[in-house]
């Protein structure tokens, strides 16, 4: 997704070296995807429900 | 010693072949206070000796304070994947890994090598025209643990 648009960055954290990353986004299962610190993803999703709950607090906005 | 074996070895070197432009891994590293660093480093150094489109670059989070500002980086180790153009230019990818990239991190890591170096995006046309009418900043943070 990244890279297909720059207003897009992916990070991937490994969470054990960076506990205090953890804690702040309560990561207690993985994969678990923070996007822009408001909406969170637990689990692998298909494509489809990935980018709909991605990116769908954007979508709210206009 | 290498980390992978010769088979493994052989599988990436043909998956890189296939990549059509270069790929650079900026690896940001701190001397001091990163215990993995190190780790990430030597396995960063197995990818170029498999392509002779990957290379790696090392960047200090301290020194070269300027370019972890300009990739967003603030702690290590770090790889920052981009696509240098032939002319001095490079183009951010704008994919980031925060940690040591083993086990399946790896894996990801491979895959986001192969995309940058020109592999389709593995977005169908509707998810890709979603993500391309994004008009605004978006930054997705994957969580993983070592596998």
């Amino acid at each position: 997704m990244a890279f297909v648009n720059p207003n897009i960055t992916a990070i991937a954290v490994e969470a054990t070296e960076f506990p205090d990353l953890a804690r702040r986004y309560q990561v207690s299962g993985v994969p678990k995807t923070v996007v822009n610190e408001a909406v969170e993803i637990l689990g692998a999703l298909p494509q489809d429900a990935f980018v709909e709950q991605a990116l769908a607090p954007l979508a709210k906005q206009t | 010693m290498a980390l992978l074996s010769p088979a493994d070895q052989q599988k990436l070197r043909d998956a890189f072949a296939e990549m059509t432009s270069p790929v650079r891994l900026v690896f940001f590293t701190q001397t001091l206070g990163c215990e993995t660093c190190p780790q990430t480093r030597q396995i960063l150094d197995e990818l170029p000796a498999l392509s002779d489109k990957i290379t790696i670059e090392e960047a200090n989070l301290v020194l070269d304070g300027d370019k972890a500002r300009q990739f967003g980086i603030d702690r290590v180790p770090a790889v920052a994947l981009v696509a240098p153009n032939g002319d001095g230019q490079v183009r951010d990818s704008r994919i980031r890994f925060l940690g040591t990239p083993a086990g399946y991190e790896f894996v990801s890591l491979v895959q986001a090598v192969l995309l940058v170096g020109g592999r389709p995006p593995s977005l169908t046309e509707e998810n890709r025209r979603k993500v391309e009418a994004v008009d605004r900043p978006v930054t997705m943070q994957v969580f993983t643990t070592p596998t």
